[in-house]
This record gives structure tokens, sequence and C-alpha cells, in this order.
């Protein structure tokens, strides 16, 4: 009987990480078509996210089946509720992945600005390895390293509003990158968004593993910080440029 | 897989008094079907006209057809032992034999005619490990079957079921009278054996029902409810009475 738990929560468990990880792909190859203008990979992504549509629907008829037929308690019932309510958190971090590649689609062949698309693409390096780190910390149920991601969404939402300011930086000093602008500030905020959904999941891990119901998302636990640590950068920034070019 | 056998509108009555309103039930080869609902709902009643344990109270009139194989157990001139043979049952209470664990088991086959030492030996080792009880009484085949604890006196009652390789196992509430670790025990022989035989069982545990059983049964007052795979009943039942019973909202005090 117990065996058979055993088996089946292992497979849930094998499930999820491999969703996870091929998220963590979809989001690499849409910003990299984004990047590219490779609307053919686009096109690919949103192709791919039927799959983990239909992995997310296995994945949750599974844990509910295990609730309802072997009413699990205690750290079994924890493990499954965790990755029931991930799951959605990273079906949403797919959704968004399609979204950047639709906007890949959307852009014309209007002026881009490449100091932004090089920044986009290390949001996007940090935003990938918070997932893989996620992936790792639900792994080893290790709450410390969960609770670490909080620290790096607030280097990502930095970094969004600090893009934000090139962009419009960008776009004053030449209204032709308009069209291409509009789509990089729907990017670095899905990006941004998909930060945040993986903080949500590193709350299941700490829950997962200790049973404790967290708020680690820096947005809600201390809404200052982000905007503190942006004032101080962009000080810094505009002492770097000196008095004549940052008018912020 | 098939169905192995099939019951239409039976109805049962103790004397003037009608217990089961007409079940139309079919059990499916190689899996487990609970039957579940609260106490007096006929269950039991009804698990009994299936190797026709009915047949010794008296006053009993049962109606209707109930095919193994598609031969009717209640026609003329069937032989109550063999069908007995072919569909075997297990009782809530350990009822070993008072005599040794060997004997016990053998029961069934010496009965049948069987003389050959090694077929017997070797029948009663397999039956033994099927049940799960093996590596405990290896060693003691020869003590009293009553000398063991409860849980392990009801799987030696379900190798002496199995030894005379019946088609189905009726398991009336087998574990009720076990500690949680015993049933568990029980619990995975079932689904040891599955794959060799059909079992039914009836028992009051609605999560062991959900452990266990492909398909479930809920009767109610004598009439059978709802009957469809498990994963479906637990979840999504279609009735309104099936959903309140599994949530303990009635029948409570007829739990065990």
């Amino acid at each position: 009987m117990r065996e058979l738990f055993d088996d089946e929560l292992k497979k849930l468990h094998g499930r999820f990480v491999e969703m996870g990880l091929n998220i963590s792909e979809q989001i690499y190859y849409s910003t990299k078509a984004f990047i590219d203008h490779d609307k053919k990979l686009a096109a690919e992504v949103i192709e791919a996210d039927n799959n983990t549509n239909g992995e997310e629907m296995k994945l949750e008829k599974q844990a509910l089946n295990l609730i309802a037929l072997q009413q699990p308690v205690a750290t079994d019932f924890r493990i499954i509720i965790s990755i029931l309510k991930a799951s959605s958190d990273l079906e949403r971090i797919g959704d968004h992945a399609v979204s950047i590649a639709r906007e890949t689609i959307r852009m014309k062949g209007t002026p881009r600005i490449p100091g932004v698309e090089k920044e986009i693409g290390k949001m996007t390096d940090e935003v990938r390895d918070m997932l893989e780190k996620a992936l790792d910390a639900y792994s080893k149920s290790d709450e410390k390293s969960a609770r670490a991601l909080s620290e790096q969404d607030v280097g990502v939402d930095k970094e969004y509003l600090l893009i934000r300011d090139e962009i419009t930086k960008a776009v004053e000093a030449n209204s032709e990158t308009m069209p291409a602008s509009s789509s990089y500030l729907m990017v670095i905020r899905l990006l941004e968004r998909i930060g945040d959904h993986i903080v949500n999941l590193a709350e299941w891990i700490v829950y997962s593993a200790s049973g404790k119901i967290v708020e680690l998302n820096p947005g809600k636990a201390n809404p200052e910080l982000v905007n503190k640590l942006y004032s101080e950068e962009v000080i810094e920034e505009d002492k770097d440029k000196g008095p004549n070019k940052g008018s912020k | 897989m098939g169905k192995i056998i099939t019951s239409e509108d039976v109805h049962l009555y103790y004397g003037e008094k009608e217990a089961l309103h007409g079940i139309n039930l079919d059990f499916t080869e190689h899996e487990i079907t609970a039957l579940i609902g609260p106490s007096g709902c006929g269950k039991s009643t009804y698990l009994r006209c299936l190797n026709r344990m009915n047949d010794l109270i008296p006053n009993v009139t049962i109606t209707g057809s109930i095919k193994l194989q598609d031969q009717d157990i209640y026609a003329p001139g069937v032989d109550i032992v063999k069908l007995r043979k072919r569909v075997g049952m297990v009782f809530q209470q350990p009822n070993p034999f008072p005599f040794s664990v060997y004997e016990n088991v053998a029961y069934g086959l010496r009965l049948a005619g069987e003389r050959d030492k090694h077929v017997l030996d070797d029948r009663i080792e397999t039956s033994l490990k099927q049940a799960a009880i093996w590596d405990e009484v290896k060693d003691h085949l020869y003590d009293n079957a009553l000398s063991f604890s409860g849980g392990q006196q009801q799987r030696i009652c379900v190798a002496r079921v199995l030894a005379v390789q019946p088609d189905v196992v009726l398991l009336d509430e087998p574990t009720s009278a076990l500690d949680p670790i015993s049933s568990a025990k029980i619990e995975d022989t079932l689904l040891n054996i599955r794959h060799e035989y059909t079992v039914i069982i009836v028992t009051h545990n609605m999560q062991q029902a959900s452990r266990i059983s492909d398909r479930t049964a809920f009767l109610l007052n004598g009439n059978l409810v709802e009957y469809d795979k498990t994963e479906k009943m637990f979840i999504n039942p279609d009735s309104e009475q099936t959903s309140d019973y599994l949530n303990g909202k009635f029948g409570q005090e007829d739990l065990q």
C-alpha cells in the first residue's frame, strides 16, 4: 500500500521538476527569439506551450487523485498541496513565456535599441537562474535556498525599473524607437512577473519543508525596499554620467 | 477485462422483510470491487448471495439472477461446495480452524481429494506467500493457527481461501477487527492477489475502499445508489447521497 503511494508521489515529484525544466527552457527560447528577431522560434515556443498546459493538467489530476483516494496527511499532504499550488505558478510562467514569443511575432522592422535588448538578455538569465534554483530547492526541500529567492527577486525588480528608465531615455532621444519600446516594456514586465511567480513557488517550497505559510514577495513583504535600492542606483549612475546627462 | 459475476434484479427477503430491493451489479475480472454503505444497507447480505452463504439462514428468499461466468448459481442442481470453491470467502472475525497453519491451508485441498504431499506443500507455500504471511509462519507451520495474532490469523484465512484457487474472493469487513498495521498488511495482500483473482470486499472503512479498490458500489437501504470507478466515486460522484455518505454526513453512528 505504502509502496504504491510512494511510487505515485515520486512520479508526481518527477513530473513537476520536469515541467519546471521545460518551462525554464521556454523562457530561454522565447527571449532568445525576441532578441534575435526570430519569429520561427517564437512560433515554436507558442506551440510548445500546449504541451506544458497538458502536462499541468495531468499533474493536477494526479495530485487530486492522490488527495481524494489516499487521504495523505502531514508531510505527504504538504508535499502534494505544494505541488498543486506551485504547478499553477509554473503554468502561468509558461504563459508569460508565450506572451514574450507573441511580442516577437508582433514586432515590425522598426528601429531597435540594442542596449536594451542586451539588458533583456541579462534579465532573462537572472530569471532563469531563479527558476532553476527554485527547482533545486524544491528537490532538496531546502527552505533556506527557497527563502533566498526573495532577495534575488529584489534584484530583478530593480533591473526592471532601470531598464524602463533606459527605454524612456532612448525614446526621448529617438522617437522612432517607440514601437519597439512598447514591446520592450511589455517583455520586461513579463520577466518581472515571472520573477514574482518564482517567489510564489518558493513560498510553497517553504510550506512543503516546514508547514509555514509565508509571504516572500518583496513587493508585499517590504514595498519600500525595491524603490530604495532603485533610487540609490539611479543616484550612483547619475554621478557616473556627470551632471548634464542624468536629468532624473 | 470481462465480467466474472453478473447479478440482475436481486431481491432478498428475510421472511416478509425485503432486505435487497433489486440489485444489478457486475464484477470485472481481476479487479477489486468495494461494497460500501451504512450498517443495515444490505452490503453483507448481498455479498453472501454471491456464494450462497444465505442458504444457511432459514426463511430467506432470493429472486433475480446471479451468474458466475454465465452459469446461474441458483439454478437447481448447482453443487454448492464447488461453487464455494470457486467463490471463496473471508469473514470479519479471523476464523482459523483449531489446528496447525499447515492443516488450515491444506483443508480445502484435502477436501477436494488432494493427497500428493508435494502438491500440498507447494500450494500451501504459494498461498501463504500470496497472502503475505509466509515469512511470519514458515518456521511455525505446525503450530496451532490460533496461537498467532489476529492480523496473522486473518492472513492465514486468506491463504486458506487462496489455496483452492478460487476465481473470486469475497471479504466481509476483513479488517474491522484488526489494528491499522495488520489492516495495512491485509490491504497489501489484496493488492497483491488482484492480478490473479477477482476481489469483492465489504468495508465500513471508506479510506480503505478508496485506497485499494478499482470500483466502488454504494448501497443504501437495500438499494444500489451508485456504482462506478473508485476514482470517479471519490472525486465526482453522480449522487448527492453518495457524496454525503463519503463525507460522513450520515451513517456515522454505524462507523467503527
